[in-house]
């Protein structure tokens, strides 16, 4: 059901981990739904983007649109970030099942959310960028086995 | 070892006994004859129904003409339900199932609420058993019918079918059971247990898919499914699926005669797959009870990771197994047997079913264990909610 490129970046994900004192970090997505990814963006002094981590819970198609997106943001400038789509994330992956395109959703959120975190911590304002829907249910009561 | 594939889903289907096969054969060939006709080779076909219907019966303690061959399970269980419904609708319009049943059943029910009829759909208790003060509270002077399965597809709870069937029988209420998992599995005698209907399969079971059967008790009024023929009783018309039949009572007679070694294995893998992971994988959680569970059925949450990402990994590794996480099942929506056992959504959506056969090694069950704990770690090592969890653990 997956193309040859999403089997590849789920079983050999790019850029898995956590960047420490990131200069932004997004988190979307909701547990109930099964999907949570987090992006972590290390950004230098010209907006440009030195370095991108992500986790995630999730599908195949989860891990694998989260896996394309950090490549896809890797050197490009905070303004070309804000520009990739789902869209090109799924084409990039040569396309995705009808029922995971909501995964490559998530991944253009979770970059919006990183950015919106570096905005925020840096006091800039990015042309283009809105607040993110921020719904991954913390407030969740852990449960003990 | 990744050439090899290690069959770990059983409660999805099973491959053909090579014994059912063999029975089979001569039937897609020279003996093709239609066993409505009259000449000889069409009645030595008619026979082997006969024989098959009576071999069937047997293993579930009742006598041939109680017995329809249908299609498969899902059919039974839509006919008993709806044909029961309709031919009892002046008596009442209420049936009662529970909340984990499989699909065959409940989108039956729904389907029958929106023509007319109400349904109380039982909760279960944290290992999936049904209530039974419940189910006799529930019961209401128009209540026609109970539904509840005799085994769970997916957490292996086994159900106190024969206590179920006590309360129907007092109350003059219909009980139907939903047996294609427990089927030659659990000892099943539909007259001590009361049971008025019952929905098997053939391919669960080592025989062939497209097959199955649906158990009416002899004086129960049920409306028939298809029209146009004298086959089964007129009640579901259409030239029978001879193969099939053949290959479903062999394969039945061969598994009951066999149950208690098959047993016996099965529940040596079970519980050394249920021990290992219990001991090796931290954050993992038993789904179903423990003592009241089908012989073949482990079923694990492992929290922090989603289950669809698991199988596609151990599928790498060449090991067949299932989830009831969403992404498997196309909706967003964990599944709805998890929940109805309390499972929050996100661990509902990382549990792992593993259902073995007789087949199953020792060496293979060892195999998956170790397979599945590097794969949780993995995948734990690529989870933002594990990552949360260490970090407020610390």
């Amino acid at each position: 059901m997956y193309s040859e490129k999403v089997m590849d970046h789920f079983q050999n994900p790019r850029n898995v981990g956590e960047i420490e004192e990131a200069s932004g970090v997004g988190t979307v997505g909701n547990a109930k739904c099964g999907d949570i990814m987090r992006m972590y963006l290390d950004i230098d002094d010209h907006q440009v983007i030195r370095d991108c981590k992500f986790k995630t819970f999730g599908c195949g198609a989860a891990v694998a649109t989260s896996s394309m997106a950090t490549e896809l943001v890797k050197g490009k400038t905070v303004n070309e970030a804000l520009k990739i789509t789902n869209q090109a994330v799924m084409e990039a992956l040569d396309g995705l099942p009808p029922v995971k395109v909501h995964c490559s959703l998530l991944a253009e959120e979770a970059i919006h959310a990183a950015l919106w975190d570096y905005a925020e911590k840096n006091g800039i304002k990015i042309e283009g960028l809105a607040k993110p829907k921020s719904d991954i249910g913390e407030e969740e009561e852990e449960e003990e086995y | 070892m990744a050439d090899k594939i290690i069959y770990m889903d059983n409660a999805a289907t099973t491959p053909v006994r090579p014994e059912a096969l063999a029975a089979m054969l001569p039937y897609f060939t020279e003996k093709f004859g239609n066993p409505s006709s009259i000449y000889r080779i069409s009645a030595e076909n008619k026979n082997a129904i006969t024989t098959a219907r009576e071999k069937i019966a047997e293993t579930i303690h009742t006598t041939a003409e109680n017995i329809y061959f249908t299609a498969g399970g899902s059919e039974s269980d839509n006919w008993a339900i709806k044909a029961a419904a309709e031919a009892y609708a002046e008596k009442g319009k209420h049936i009662i199932t529970s909340k984990i049943e499989h699909h065959a059943v409940l989108h039956t029910c729904e389907y029958l609420e929106k023509h007319g009829f109400e349904v109380t759909y039982l909760d279960v208790d944290e290992n999936g058993l049904v209530d039974l003060k419940q189910l006799e509270a529930s019961i209401r002077p128009d209540t026609i019918l109970i539904s509840v399965m005799f085994a769970n597809n997916e957490i292996g709870t086994v159900e106190p079918i024969a206590e179920i069937g006590a309360i129907a029988k007092n109350h003059g209420v219909l009980f139907h059971t939903d047996a294609v998992q427990a089927y030659t599995k659990e000892n099943i005698d539909v007259e001590a247990m009361h049971i008025d209907m019952l929905s098997a399969s053939g391919h669960k079971i080592g025989g062939p898919k497209g097959i199955g059967f649906l158990y009416i008790r002899k004086g129960v009024k049920i409306r028939s499914l298809i029209h146009g023929g004298a086959q089964e009783r007129r009640r579901r018309a259409g030239t029978e699926n001879v193969t099939g039949i053949i290959g479903m009572a062999k394969a039945a007679e061969l598994a009951v005669s066999e149950q208690k070694e098959i047993t016996e294995k099965e529940k040596k893998i079970r519980d050394h797959l249920i021990a290992r992971i219990e001991k090796e994988i931290p954050y993992a959680r038993l789904n179903g009870d423990r003592e009241k569970r089908l012989a073949n059925n482990v079923n694990f949450s492992f929290r922090f990771i989603e289950g669809e990402s698991m199988l596609i990994m151990l599928d790498g590794k060449g090991i067949c197994a299932s989830s009831g996480s969403a992404c498997t099942s196309g909706s967003l929506d964990p599944s709805h047997v998890l929940l109805a056992i309390g499972l929050p959504h996100e661990i509902a959506h990382g549990s792992l079913r593993l259902t073995v056969s007789d087949q199953t090694t020792l060496e293979e069950a060892d195999f998956v264990v170790d397979s599945l704990k590097e794969i949780v770690e993995k995948l734990r090592s690529m989870s933002p909610l594990y990552e949360d969890f260490i970090k407020n653990n610390k």
